[in-house]
């Protein structure tokens, strides 16, 4: 969920809605004479609100600008889980901000404990996705940014986003083969929550792991296309209690009722069921 | 003894026996007026201020009003003008509430038109003037069962009751809302209005919509009534679901709005039959959307909803999941149009709503009410009457009522409110006791009151997040910090009374 990184009622309130990850913002939220208060408010944020088990990511202006690197420093040193990159073109990019993350790391004693996120907002970025998704091994995910990509493109979003297709399977392929989080883009209409259920429904058939959001009313929408449905959960707990059967046998051939279970079921099966867990669907002690 | 005339000694012996005299026709003139020009007047219809001198109102008097139309309210300003106008002094001014809209009372009150306010609100600068002492006698706030009680058992006696309808007939036969093609206003249940209307020494009706005889279905009836007043505008009935009744859209009010439809849901007080009420203020308004999927889920069907009616309530109910609404406050135009056009949808007194000591008020047949509140302690007392800064900002309404009376009273509050706590270690002003309240829902966890562990046990059950209530006023106090001590000067500028008439917390002035 983004929350603006100058506003401090959103950025304490952002975790009771319960979204699985929170990015605090410095960059298109925030003007450029707010960019030094955002900053501060963020660090803060970061090392004193109670945030539980929620991902905290942060949106940083680009290295190129004048606080590109700030931001790095002050999202590293209060304990930022991921830092997500704007407008990300090329591989080069990723290390230079991978560089940046080490020099503070090494600085204050952690190496190795900030991932990176990319945003993709360009043709350039699309065509360079997989690159980038592999430019580092801190690299988690890789997320479309579908406002300036669309600008790019020389087009407008529609409901239907056909305009996107491209560049939201390129992300996912991307996304797979470097075995990285695809994120799909933000949806902006907060009163047409029919289109925004429609537009959920095709990414995660597209593949993607989950949709940025902007409003907390849309967490109900995306938790409920995402959820796994219980015919499946039900499927996928049988097929991982015969795995776990088969491990205690030995046994290095599984089979469900009757038929051959292989790796991509059981990969499907385990991601089934981590859906449920994190849905609250089921509770992992009743696994 | 087969005729009349035979009969005229023994009729004159009775009539003596009686103390009556014997009839004689010489007097009686038939009136021959064709009766559907007689629908249109009587001696009852005047103007406002031979209505005002007719009721023989003096200084020092107790006047009366409802506050139906809300923020769209005319007719307290008007009257109050007209007395300002006329020269009456010192008068005490008893409306079952006070919002923004009548602001123009500072004037008067200052040039001692009305010297004396009992009410079950304050809101605008009218409360933040009184809040800084603006009175030398303290406001006397009740809640609406109480306000309906004491107006009956005469401890709050009414002279005159000013009273707005949005129709009448020329008899004084009054509603909340008109049938006719000239109807301008509309307000609904008139249930406020309806203990000042009977008990009240004179009664005058006003209204903008004069209406053939009979006006009907009536709320107000014409035995209670002396004079009926036609005015301009009653009321602006855009207004009336302004002020303390939003649908909301903040994600917070709609996140607590959930949790406190899985309260209920869980309480088990949730099954066939059941009654439920909810109070204003986004998040316990709310709370029906959400209950309503449960029903349908559930297969549950409530007996009644009661209270503040709202269009989700009316919703429900023409769904067939609400069997009866029973009205004592429209909330918006949706419930107003419902109660005129709906038989299941019956208004209801103040005194019959929520009266402690009325063994039939509906309160006591109540199982679920959701309320909000400005504060909640760590004892579970809550104000809703006097804000963190010390300000009079809101209305007791049928709070402390509706909480004692049914058997489970749950309370939306938002942790915090920007930078203010909203739950304490002792609220600012005692309006409901934690004795009658149930169970708290904040974003930050439900907490349960001790005194209900059955509840509790039920709620952890269904999976709800469930936290010490003095572990929410610490999590509160680290993000916010202590505040600083109001600053209360030594004049008591409130009293707050208990639902029993006993005076339970003073308001003390606020100082800059």
């Amino acid at each position: 969920m983004f929350v603006p990184g100058n506003n401090p009622g959103m950025m304490q309130d952002a975790f009771i809605y319960g979204p699985d990850s929170i990015m605090l913002d410095l960059e298109d939220s925030v003007t450029m004479a707010e960019k030094d208060t955002a900053r501060l408010l963020v660090h803060n944020a970061l090392k004193t609100i109670d945030y539980g088990n929620t991902e905290m990511v942060v949106r940083i202006n680009p290295l190129n600008t004048p606080y590109g690197k700030k931001d790095i420093e002050a999202v590293v040193k209060a304990g930022v889980h991921v830092i997500r990159m704007p407008k990300t073109e090329t591989a080069d990019e990723v290390r230079e901000v991978e560089a940046e993350i080490e020099r503070v790391e090494k600085e204050i004693g952690c190496l190795g404990r900030t991932q990176i996120m990319a945003a993709i907002e360009s043709t350039l970025g699309v065509i360079n996705a997989y690159d980038i998704a592999v430019a580092s091994k801190r690299m988690m995910g890789i997320a479309l940014g579908a406002e300036d990509y669309s600008a790019n493109l020389k087009t407008q979003r529609s409901p239907e986003g056909i305009e996107l297709l491209l560049a939201r399977q390129t992300i996912v392929v991307a996304a797979r083969a470097a075995g990285i989080d695809a994120l799909d883009t933000v949806y902006s209409n907060l009163n047409d929550m029919e289109t925004f259920r429609k537009e959920v429904e095709l990414i995660k058939q597209l593949g993607f792991d989950g949709k940025s959001i902007i409003n907390p009313r849309q967490i109900e929408v995306v938790n409920e296309v995402f959820a796994p449905k219980e015919k499946d959960i039900q499927k996928a707990l049988t097929i991982l209690a015969a795995i776990k059967e088969a491990e205690e046998r030995g046994s290095g051939v599984i089979a469900v009722n009757g038929k051959m279970v292989d790796r991509p079921v059981v990969i499907r099966a385990q991601r089934t069921i981590d859906l449920a867990i994190a849905s609250g669907i089921i509770n992992k002690e009743d696994i | 003894m087969n005729n009349i005339k035979d009969r005229a000694d023994l009729i004159a012996q009775a009539a003596q026996k009686m103390n009556k005299e014997v009839y004689n026709d010489s007097h009686v003139k038939k009136i021959i007026t064709p009766r559907h020009e007689l629908q249109r007047q009587s001696s009852k219809v005047v103007t406002l201020e031979d209505a005002i001198r007719k009721t023989g109102l003096k200084d020092g008097m107790t006047i009366s009003f409802h506050h139906h139309f809300r923020g769209g309210d005319k007719v307290i300003n008007l009257v109050v003008d007209k007395l300002a106008e006329m020269g009456y002094k010192d008068l005490h001014l008893a409306s079952s509430s006070l919002i923004d809209v009548h602001e123009p009372l500072i004037e008067h009150i200052r040039n001692g038109v009305i010297t004396k306010i009992s009410t079950s609100g304050l809101r605008g600068k009218l409360a933040n003037e009184i809040s800084h002492g603006l009175m030398k006698e303290p406001v006397v706030f009740r809640s609406h069962g109480s306000r309906g009680y004491a107006i009956k058992s005469n401890e709050l006696h009414i002279d005159v009751a000013f009273l707005g309808a949005s129709s009448s007939d020329p008899l004084g036969n009054a509603a909340g809302f008109s049938t006719s093609e000239n109807a301008k206003s509309i307000c609904g249940s008139l249930g406020y209005a309806l203990p000042d209307a009977k008990y009240a020494d004179h009664t005058v009706i006003l209204t903008d919509d004069l209406v053939d005889y009979p006006n009907q279905h009536n709320a107000i009836s014409e035995a209670d009534v002396d004079y009926v007043v036609v005015v301009d505008s009653v009321g602006d009935s855009s207004k009336i679901s302004s002020g303390a009744i939003r649908d909301t859209k903040n994600p917070r009010d709609i996140l607590l709005a959930k949790q406190a439809a899985k309260v209920v849901m869980n309480s088990g007080y949730f099954e066939n039959g059941f009654s439920l009420q909810t109070g204003s203020g986004g998040a316990s308004l709310a709370v029906t959307k959400y209950l309503r999927q449960g029903m349908i889920d559930k297969g549950i069907k409530a007996r009644f909803a009661l209270g503040g009616i709202t269009s989700h309530m009316v919703k429900l109910h023409q769904e067939g999941l609400i069997d009866r609404l029973i009205d004592v406050q429209s909330f918006d135009k949706v419930a107003a149009e419902s109660l005129m056009n709906d038989p299941k949808h019956k208004s209801v007194s103040a005194n019959e709503y929520a009266a402690m000591l009325e063994p039939g008020s509906a309160t006591h047949f109540l199982d679920v009410v959701i309320l909000s509140a400005l504060e909640v302690d760590v004892n579970f007392n809550v104000n809703v009457l006097v804000g963190s800064d010390g300000i009079i900002r809101g209305a007791i309404g049928g709070h402390p009522d509706t909480a004692a009376d049914s058997a489970l009273s749950v309370i939306v509050c938002p942790l915090l409110r920007g930078r203010i706590p909203c739950v304490v270690d002792e609220v600012t002003t005692l309006i409901t006791p934690g004795s009658n309240v149930d169970v708290v829902v904040t974003e930050y966890g439900i907490a349960v009151n001790p005194n209900r562990p059955e509840i509790k046990e039920r709620l952890v059950a269904a999976g709800l997040n469930i936290v010490d209530i003095r572990d929410l006023a610490e999590k509160a106090r680290k993000i916010i910090g202590n505040p600083a001590p109001l600053p209360f000067g030594d004049k008591v500028v409130g009293v707050v009374l208990n639902r029993d008439g006993s005076v339970q917390d003073v308001i003390m002035n606020i100082t800059d």
